[in-house]
């Protein structure tokens, strides 16, 4: 047990940090009733991806020298975070629209589309 | 066994901070305090960042995530938390799926983070810390990332990085167009209302 203070971290602690990560927020996703709860969900899976990202082009850890992502992995997570900004301008805009017209915030009160 | 290792404790410390805040996030019924234990649990992430040397990524994670994201995440929580929505509750039964495939998901991706983040081979392995101690010392890039990034995203391609300006070209028109459209969709329209009143009807 005190193997893992001692040991240097490598890209596996990143790996099982990022899937705890994004499972917590795929589960997140499918449960919440709230769609403010879903889009909670959403960000926590983005950023166990940018995780992933970020770990694979470090030099700072150890791990298998064949995954080099270098900069690009943090220029990727970048992207990733500007992405989410503006998925969640673009549902909280939805959110609030639905709130307006619905008063309430319940996806599983959002079903007038069904056919 | 060696001596403690001071990245490895800064490493638990943050881990096990954003493990347990999204699990907070998950098991939470409560909006206001799940928005919370997501802010949390991203600010815990930037800290993640900062360890794996990714100084600019964390700063911004934590300037335009925390700061911003999550400041909008926050304002849609206070505009909308009516008393009835803000613990909704779950049926029993979605949280039986929910955990299914979410310990489904988690049993593929544990093993396949075990065999992806494996050190090179079985010989440094075994050979100990001498030979790790080689190993990190030969590459001690801490140089600041923040001008290789911005020179990436201009388009010069660097020896560990790309060319980068026609998608940081394409996500600017897309941030620009997306937050339009965002304004636009949740502007208020009670100025309609207002323009239905008998006084203004021929406006």
């Amino acid at each position: 047990m005190t193997e893992i203070l001692t040991s240097p971290v490598g890209l596996t602690h990143y790996l099982v940090v990022g899937a705890v990560m994004f499972v917590s927020g795929v589960v997140c996703m499918a449960t919440k009733r709230n769609a403010l709860g879903v889009l909670m969900g959403i960000e926590l899976v983005l950023n166990g991806a940018n995780l992933n990202f970020v770990a694979f082009g470090s030099n700072f850890l150890e791990r298998n020298p064949t995954y080099q992502l270098g900069l690009d992995g943090q220029i990727i997570s970048l992207f990733v975070i500007v992405l989410a900004a503006a998925e969640a301008a673009v549902a909280l805009a939805i959110v609030l629209n639905f709130y307006n017209n619905h008063l309430t915030v319940d996806v599983d009160r959002a079903d007038e589309l069904r056919g | 066994m060696g001596e403690i290792n001071g990245h490895a404790i800064l490493f638990l410390f943050f881990g096990i901070l954003t493990c347990l805040f999204s699990l907070a996030v998950v098991f939470s019924s409560n909006v206001v305090r799940m928005a919370f234990y997501l802010i949390l649990a991203l600010a815990a992430t930037s800290g993640l960042h900062f360890l794996a040397g990714a100084d600019f990524v964390g700063a911004m994670q934590l300037v335009l995530y925390v700061g911003g994201t999550l400041v909008l995440l926050v304002f849609g929580v206070m505009l909308t938390a009516q008393n009835p929505f803000i613990s909704l509750r779950t049926a029993g039964g979605d949280w039986v799926v929910a955990a299914m495939v979410g310990g489904i998901l988690l049993v593929i991706l544990i093993p396949v983070a075990f065999q992806v983040g494996l050190p090179p081979t079985e010989a440094s392995q075994l050979g100990g810390r001498a030979d790790r101690e080689a190993v990190t010392s030969t590459d001690p890039v801490s140089v600041p990332t923040a001008t290789r990034i911005g020179l990436g995203l201009l388009g010069v391609p660097g020896d560990d990085v790309s060319g980068y300006l026609l998608p940081f070209e394409i996500i600017s028109i897309h941030l620009l167009v997306v937050l339009v459209g965002a304004a636009y969709l949740a502007r208020a329209k009670r100025r309609v209302t207002v323009r239905d009143t008998p006084g203004t009807a021929d406006v």
